[in-house]
């Protein structure tokens, strides 16, 4: 493949960021993006603590959001790390509720093809539905283009029937050019998602880096009609955010993209806050977050 | 598949595993098709707060310090160009109240204004920035109903950039010396200032703030369609004490404007308008000893390289042309684009004016407001006419606007050439026209191509090409991977049948004040 270097400034991206912050969303389309935030959420926990008394309770927060409400609809996926795939899928067997796993020696990546392969594998069979794997960033810097595609596509393959998010770690690409390219070379690869985190390194998600991310999937489509799903992670914590997010989606690729197939929001904390709103939408008061079961 | 550590895993086994799956996949699927179904997502109405705003439904002129009773025998109407109704009544300035104002300003100058301490002249002049931006959202509403600019342009746009003008020529007030060096720098007398439509309060700022800085005083006269801002200016005016005199305000049509550029009491005519009155004004003051300045109409390039960032490029167009409904002087309203990425930008530019929303000027997520008057509206759908009848191609965003009111959806036309009609002449609206250049030397001279001259923009990644292009462009301002960024800081004027004399900055200052060889300074 022939990689274009896309220049992007980086000034100009800055304020058309800025212009899509003020929109402003109110009254029943608010309400409209809080459940399609919900809905688009993967609940994650990917710590080294995470015991099985974590993850069950995960689980529960994610098809039980919010009991008070009972419209209140489930989070798209939970993530959790491959060795609690099987108890997270046996928890969440009657549910629509996916389970990804993040693989391939997350977050840093620093292992031999084999080991990442195997680590796919792993959370395949343990019942993942969907793989997030994090891209050589060493790899990617030095220049090594060709190594990063290759193991994306290796991987790939190695996912079977689940879906392959690829984590660029945009924190450590140092600049929007490289995030773009890193977006078309994982596209190109066989992503079925590109991701912007793993939530280790900061800045994590931010609303330039998106947009990059998301005029990369556009015109990713425009030239070859697929269609990329995209997943901002890390640092989204406030419905205002994650509104503003669904704002860039609209107004950048369209409303087919507003859907949980195809983009999704990687968070722990987002949760809590999207349903404090929700309730405020709905009784015109705030509720006190003690309200609100922790996970 | 690769080798696995824990061993391989029989056919039938896997067969099993896979049919459980999909099983599952199908069942999941039915679970939760309705919930991935892609949503229908409109914005709603996001109204801005007109609680807080009082205005009369009269007003009478400002003069000597105070609002002389509105009189119905002089009145003319007007209105809200977003509803096409009646706002407020003004009364029309005749000769004799241009007299009395020219009067009162020369007064004020010779008794006071014009010979107190510069630091005092600051003083006012930073009360007036601080105010506005106290009442800055007052202002913005004020300016939004009155001529039709989006809510999210006048809060975010005009209202802090008039107050920045005011902050930063109140700083020069008392340095005066400083910026003219080994010279004796003395006020001019009684300025008399004509300010458009497109930037009420802004435009106002930008005449009124140097001028007083230098020690002028002023009669200034505001468009017939937008006097608002202007008499709420006027009101803001008394509230901090300035001096009665020193800044006074006649209402009026074209008319009232013509009686105070032909008064023998002026010193000074600053004029912001169309090229065709600016032509005007110079017959009327040649001769006479008048200091004038000049900022006229324009016809942008906005050239677009193919290494340029285009998604930038992109978005930087529709701040050229689509921002305060293409009533803007320094308009990019001919887009040069290199052939090898035309077809691509004219793509993305599709996409993006797709999400653009025309409507309610006052509604936070307007992007695209009314336009300010019936008459515009004509001149606009005029050109775009013309432009169809040459051969242009139109394309219009589609999306629901208003049944009621001034509204014109942003377009574009393509298939227009440097002959046509709508690339040679100020159309004052969102309209756009597009053409193809295949060299950097082709694009240069279609840019300069034009009697006009007063800004144009250039999008390229290569820093020596936008020193190279920017160079040899015939334009008061040129831009570079921006477009319609405005600052107190820098100058700004025209080039050719765009105006002469600068606004803005230092330079700003000149053509407020005689300047005398101050030998003695010197030494």
């Amino acid at each position: 493949m022939i990689l274009d270097r896309i220049p992007i400034d980086a000034i100009g991206v800055q304020e058309r960021v800025d212009r899509i912050c003020s929109r402003s969303i109110k009254k029943e389309s608010k309400l409209q993006a809080l459940d399609l935030a919900l809905r688009m959420m993967d609940l994650t926990t990917l710590e080294g603590s995470d015991s099985a008394g974590k993850v069950r309770q995960l689980c529960n927060k994610a098809m039980h959001p919010y009991t008070e409400l009972p419209n209140i609809p489930s989070v798209a996926a939970v993530c959790v790390y491959p060795n609690r795939v099987k108890l997270a899928k046996e928890i969440l067997k009657d549910s629509a509720i996916n389970v990804a796993s993040v693989a391939t020696a997350f977050p840093s990546g620093m292992s031999s093809l084999e080991i990442k392969l195997d680590d796919v594998r792993y959370a395949v069979q343990e019942g993942a539905d969907e793989i997030d794997m994090v891209i050589s960033r060493g790899a990617f810097l030095s220049g090594d283009y060709a190594l990063v595609y290759d193991e994306i596509a290796q991987i790939k393959e190695a996912c079977a029937h689940a879906h392959l998010k690829v984590i660029l770690e945009t924190g450590e690409l140092g600049s929007l050019e490289h995030v773009r390219m890193a977006s078309d070379l994982a596209m190109e690869a066989g992503a079925d998602f590109i991701k912007t985190s793993t939530g280790k390194i900061q800045p994590a998600a931010t609303m330039p880096v998106v947009l990059v991310m998301l005029q990369a999937i556009r015109d990713f489509h425009h030239k070859t009609g697929k269609t990329i799903g995209m997943k901002p992670a890390g640092g989204i914590r406030t419905s205002k955010q994650a509104i503003q997010y669904l704002v860039m989606v609209k107004e950048i690729l369209g409303e087919k993209w507003l859907t949980p197939d195809l983009f999704r929001f990687g968070a722990s904390s987002l949760a809590n806050d999207v349903l404090m709103q929700w309730v405020k939408e709905k009784t015109g008061r705030y509720q006190s977050l003690n309200y609100f079961s922790n996970d | 598949m690769g080798k696995r550590k824990d061993g391989p895993i029989s056919v039938s086994k896997l067969f099993f595993k896979r049919l459980v799956r999909t099983i599952n996949i199908i069942m999941s699927q039915k679970k939760s098709d309705s919930s991935t179904m892609p949503i229908h997502w409109e914005y709603a109405h996001a109204p801005e707060s007109t609680d807080h705003v009082q205005y009369e439904m009269q007003y009478g002129l400002f003069i000597d310090g105070a609002f002389s009773d509105y009189d119905p025998s002089k009145s003319f109407d007007s209105v809200n160009p977003a509803t096409g109704e009646l706002l407020y009544q003004c009364t029309q300035a005749d000769e004799k109240d241009v007299d009395t104002a020219v009067k009162a300003a020369r007064k004020a100058y010779e008794e006071h204004w014009g010979s107190i301490k510069g630091s005092i002249r600051g003083k006012y002049l930073y009360r007036i920035a601080r105010m506005l931006q106290e009442r800055a959202r007052e202002f913005a509403v004020l300016e939004s109903l009155d001529g039709g600019k989006p809510i999210r342009e006048s809060r975010d746009i005009d209202i802090p950039l008039a107050a920045a003008y005011f902050f930063y020529y109140a700083g020069w007030a008392d340095k005066l010396a400083y910026a003219f060096p080994a010279k004796k720098v003395t006020p001019l007398g009684v300025c008399g200032q004509i300010i458009p439509w497109n930037f009420p309060l802004l435009m106002l700022a930008w005449k009124i703030a140097p001028a007083l800085a230098c020690g002028n005083t002023v009669v200034l006269k505001p468009a017939e369609t937008t006097s608002l801002t202007a008499l709420k200016f006027c009101e803001l005016l008394q509230d901090i004490g300035l001096p009665n005199g020193v800044v006074n305000l006649i209402t009026g049509p074209g008319q009232t404007g013509e009686y105070l550029v032909n008064h023998d009491g002026i010193d000074k005519i600053a004029f912001t308008g169309s090229t065709g009155v600016g032509k005007k004004i110079q017959q009327s003051i040649a001769g006479r000893n008048i200091k004038s300045t000049l900022e006229l109409g324009g016809k942008g390039a906005y050239i677009i390289f193919e290494d340029a960032s285009l998604n930038e490029a992109v978005e930087g167009i529709v701040n050229a042309i689509f921002f305060n409904q293409g009533h803007v002087c320094c308009a990019g309203s001919r887009l040069l684009v290199q052939e090898g990425v035309a077809d691509r930008v004219i793509e993305l530019l599709k996409q993006r004016m797709a999400t653009l929303i025309v409507g309610d000027p006052l509604d936070k997520n307007t992007d695209v407001g009314a336009i300010n008057s019936q008459n515009q509206l004509n001149t606009i759908q005029r050109y775009v006419d013309i432009g169809l009848e040459e051969g242009a191609e139109c394309f219009q965003c589609e999306g629901n606007i208003p049944s009621s009111g001034f509204y014109f959806r942003p377009t574009l036309l393509t298939n227009v050439s440097q002959s046509s009609k709508v690339v040679q002449e100020e159309i004052f609206g969102p309209v756009l026209t597009v053409q193809t250049f295949r060299t950097t030397q082709e694009a240069i001279d279609k840019a300069n191509n034009t009697p006009y001259g007063l800004a144009n923009g250039i999008w390229t990644d290569k820093g020596s090409k936008i020193f190279h292009v920017g160079s040899q462009l015939r334009s008061g301002v040129v831009w570079s991977n921006t477009y319609n960024k405005f600052d107190p800081t820098s100058p700004f004027g025209g080039y050719k049948e765009s105006g002469k004399g600068r606004e803005g900055g230092v330079q700003g200052l000149a053509p407020y004040v005689h300047l005398e060889s101050n030998v003695e300074a010197e030494i």
